[in-house]
């Protein structure tokens, strides 16, 4: 017997075709002419639209789902000449079918977006301009404008937020008073961080102290959130070379060693990433994290927490806050009139306090937790008080337990990620997990040699 | 046949041949239109598009090799290859050797041979997902199981994936253990073959075991352990499920694979031209040793 060589040459290329259709576009955005400022005026009335929108719950989520579909029964009674077609998807957003989504025409008109992602959209011009679709929509103008910022190039903007946040931390609250610690006075500052973290992980084997992240890109994104606090920037503002080789960058990562190694109360196990710390929230024996409130319905949703042990705060010592949260987009390929009626639907569905997703009379009643201040989007005015009000009218949670964390946030100013997010979080990746694998890992040789690849790629992808 | 043929015989003769290759190109052609649209179809755009630069929204724009000079210039290009190569070499001294060891081992067993065959099949079965999750608390530097066994015989627990120096190692371990079943039994039927009267005229002539395997089990079975240690090349080489759940590509970049990195530029990036042309680059390379390959072994026959 003999073996075919193409035979086998055949398999061996076959086998690499796993990851081979899609592809990017970076062509300069020279902000095109496009209509100027002027209002797209009204969807008429008598033009019949159907649209496709994203990120319908999946069935399994019983409850959302049949709120969602309820939802667009109304939208459509209100709107006769509006058809949406909703599309499910669990989660909402997978990165691997984003592009093909796009080659295969199966993108939804109204995409749904992470906050990170929405920067690297508008420069591969796969969203489209809504800016004179939006001027005219009273709701937008109440929704606090640093979280429009997101999903703006310049004064254009490409797409409408549905929940907005900023950084704190999250920390289990009996864990504090298991450690003789008043879960009432979370930390303040990072040395009082260090001291409840100290005090946590003595609490016997298997308790962690503080959780952070390390692997898959999370370990930058929590750099980069830590360093705003601080005061710090990932990139100069013209964005042309990197600024977080500084006093700020160096203190984010000299806590962190510290303690790793001089506390050892971060546990053993590192390169933690997103739903592994999920998980140790879940588990009910990891202290604190930097999250936004966010998580704490997370982890009671998808990872078995006791909604009553978690409370938040701001960020120590914070200056700023890395903002984040989600939206939707609208597909480029869309017509005028889609975009109008995806505006009409987003206003009533993602931006009306007491409706869609803002209507907490009916998550209370389907016995869903209320009350977390898990989407802060609105300014301080009519919308944002109304929506203040009716969550608190409707609490199922103690929201005293997230009261450091609403008193404190308005203070502090939300800040967007830096351009090319994911490549430089994949960068400084490599300085988190040093300082938490590697005792003697060296905190200025680590920053300077990410400041390096992080300037080598923004020459390259300029 | 000398009897020379008449027109008609020649014709019908042809009609029968057409006939039954219709029905062969029948049941061929299912294979062949998955293999054209899922395989064929996706490395042909695979190529196109690494000279490309595409949203899929606007046309394509031909770029020549701005995409392959890019990701020349990213730094983690050369440690991506360094990492896949290194790999590939620790799991063919490990992943290679073990499974042919397993397989001897379990073909010598006179009892619970079914029973064995079932345990070191079931990784296999188990999804590589979970698997990883198990590998995830065997490894914790702290309570982890491995450093549990090492304290049990007085050793000093290693950092194992949260170390540059045994990240790659580990895992290397993880795959093996997962692919494990596979392999052994592939070798298992490649021993089922080998006829008993070599052993018993090897036995005769004094052989040993170790004897007997060198001269008889290895040139008895040697295209299947050819051909396996070519498929094990092109599969180690595209490492991609260890690194992206267990280590995310860290500590330090020590586990960042050539696939690894091509789903960061591709998914992550939102650079499909970049995540393309690693993948060609791949693909290149690894057609290109599997022909020298084939040709050396070739020869050696």
């Amino acid at each position: 017997m003999r073996v075919r060589p193409m035979a086998v040459l055949l398999s061996a290329a076959l086998a690499l075709t796993a990851a081979a259709c899609g592809a990017k576009s970076s062509e300069k955005d020279d902000a095109g002419p496009g209509p100027a400022m002027e209002s797209a005026g009204p969807l008429d009335p008598n033009v019949k639209v159907s649209i496709t929108v994203g990120c319908q719950p999946p069935k399994t989520a019983k409850g959302q789902r049949a709120d969602w579909d309820a939802d667009v029964q109304a939208f459509q009674a209100k709107y006769p000449n509006i058809t949406i077609v909703s599309k499910d998807a669990f989660p909402c957003i997978v990165p691997e079918t984003f592009q093909a989504k796009l080659a295969g025409g199966q993108m939804e008109n109204v995409f749904y977006v992470y906050y990170t992602d929405t920067q690297k959209i508008i420069k591969n011009r796969q969203a489209a301009d809504i800016t004179p679709y939006v001027s005219g929509m009273k709701s937008v103008k109440d929704v606090n404008p640093l979280f429009l910022e997101a999903f703006k190039d310049g004064d254009r903007v490409y797409g409408l937020p549905r929940k907005a946040y900023t950084t704190g931390m999250v920390y289990n609250r009996r864990l504090f008073t298991q450690a003789g610690l008043d879960p009432d006075a979370p930390p303040t500052t990072w040395a009082e961080v260090r001291e409840a973290a100290k005090k946590i992980s003595a609490l016997g084997e298997g308790y962690v102290g503080y959780g952070e992240y390390s692997a898959g890109n999370t370990g930058g994104w929590h750099f980069t959130s830590e360093l705003y606090g601080r005061g710090g920037d990932i990139l100069t503002p013209d964005g042309t070379k990197a600024a977080f080789n500084g006093a700020e960058g160096r203190a984010v990562l000299q806590t962190l060693k510290d303690m790793r190694w001089t506390d050892d109360s971060m546990g053993t196990k590192q390169l933690h990433r997103w739903e592994d710390l999920m998980r140790m929230m879940g588990s009910g024996k990891l202290g604190m994290m930097v999250a936004a409130p966010d998580v704490a319905v997370e982890v009671f949703n998808n990872f078995g927490a006791e909604i009553e042990d978690i409370g938040a705060t701001t960020l120590p010592e914070a200056r700023a806050s890395l903002l984040g949260g989600d939206g939707y987009m609208i597909n480029p390929k869309s017509t005028p009139d889609q975009i109008k009626a995806a505006m009409l639907w987003l206003e009533f569905h993602e931006l009306t306090p007491g409706e869609g997703q803002f209507n907490h009379e009916r998550s209370k009643a389907g016995g869903r937790p209320v009350g977390v201040p898990e989407n802060i989007l609105w300014g301080d005015n009519a919308s944002g008080r109304k929506e203040r009000e009716l969550r608190k009218e409707f609490a199922t949670v103690p929201v005293e337990n997230f009261a450091p964390y609403e008193t404190g946030s308005p203070n502090i100013r939300p800040k967007v990620e830096p351009p090319h997010a994911q490549e430089i979080y994949a960068i400084l990746d490599t300085a988190m997990s040093a300082v938490l694998t590697r005792e003697d890992a060296d905190i200025d040789e680590l920053l300077g040699d990410a400041e390096k690849k992080v300037n080598a790629l923004l020459l390259r992808t300029k | 046949m000398a009897v020379p043929q008449t027109r008609a015989a020649k014709g019908r003769r042809f009609g029968i041949i057409a006939r039954r290759n219709i029905t062969a190109y029948g049941f061929l052609s299912g294979a062949l239109i998955c293999f054209a649209l899922f395989s064929w179809y996706p490395m042909f755009r695979e190529v196109v598009l690494s000279f490309q630069e595409n949203n899929f929204v606007d046309p394509p724009v031909w770029v020549g090799l701005e995409n392959f000079k890019s990701v020349f210039q990213d730094p983690a290009f050369k440690s991506a290859w360094v990492n896949t190569g290194v790999f590939t070499l620790l799991a063919l001294l490990v992943g290679y050797v073990i499974p042919f060891m397993t397989a001897l081992v379990l073909n010598e067993l006179r009892h619970a041979r079914g029973y064995l065959r079932f345990v070191v099949y079931l990784p296999v079965m188990l999804p590589p997902a979970v698997s990883v999750l198990l590998f995830k608390w065997f490894y914790d530097p702290g309570p982890g199981l491995f450093n549990q066994v090492l304290g049990l015989v007085h050793l000093p627990g290693l950092s194992w994936l949260d170390s540059t120096d045994t990240a790659l190692i580990s895992l290397v371990i993880v795959s093996t253990w997962m692919n494990l079943g596979s392999g052994t039994l592939i070798y298992l039927a490649a021993l089922q073959t080998v006829p008993s009267e070599l052993y018993e005229a090897a036995e005769l002539d004094g052989a040993g075991v170790f004897r007997r395997i060198r001269h008889v089990t290895i040139p008895q079975t040697r295209l299947i352990l050819l051909v396996m240690l070519l498929l094990q090349v092109i599969a180690t080489m595209q490492v991609f499920i260890e690194p992206y759940l267990l280590t995310g590509g860290g500590p330090e970049d020590a586990t960042v694979t050539v696939v690894y990195l091509m789903y960061q530029y591709a998914f992550n990036f939102g650079n499909f031209g970049g995540g393309s042309a690693l993948g060609l680059m791949l693909m290149i390379v690894l057609m290109v040793f599997s022909a020298v390959y084939l040709r050396v072994s070739r020869d050696n026959t």
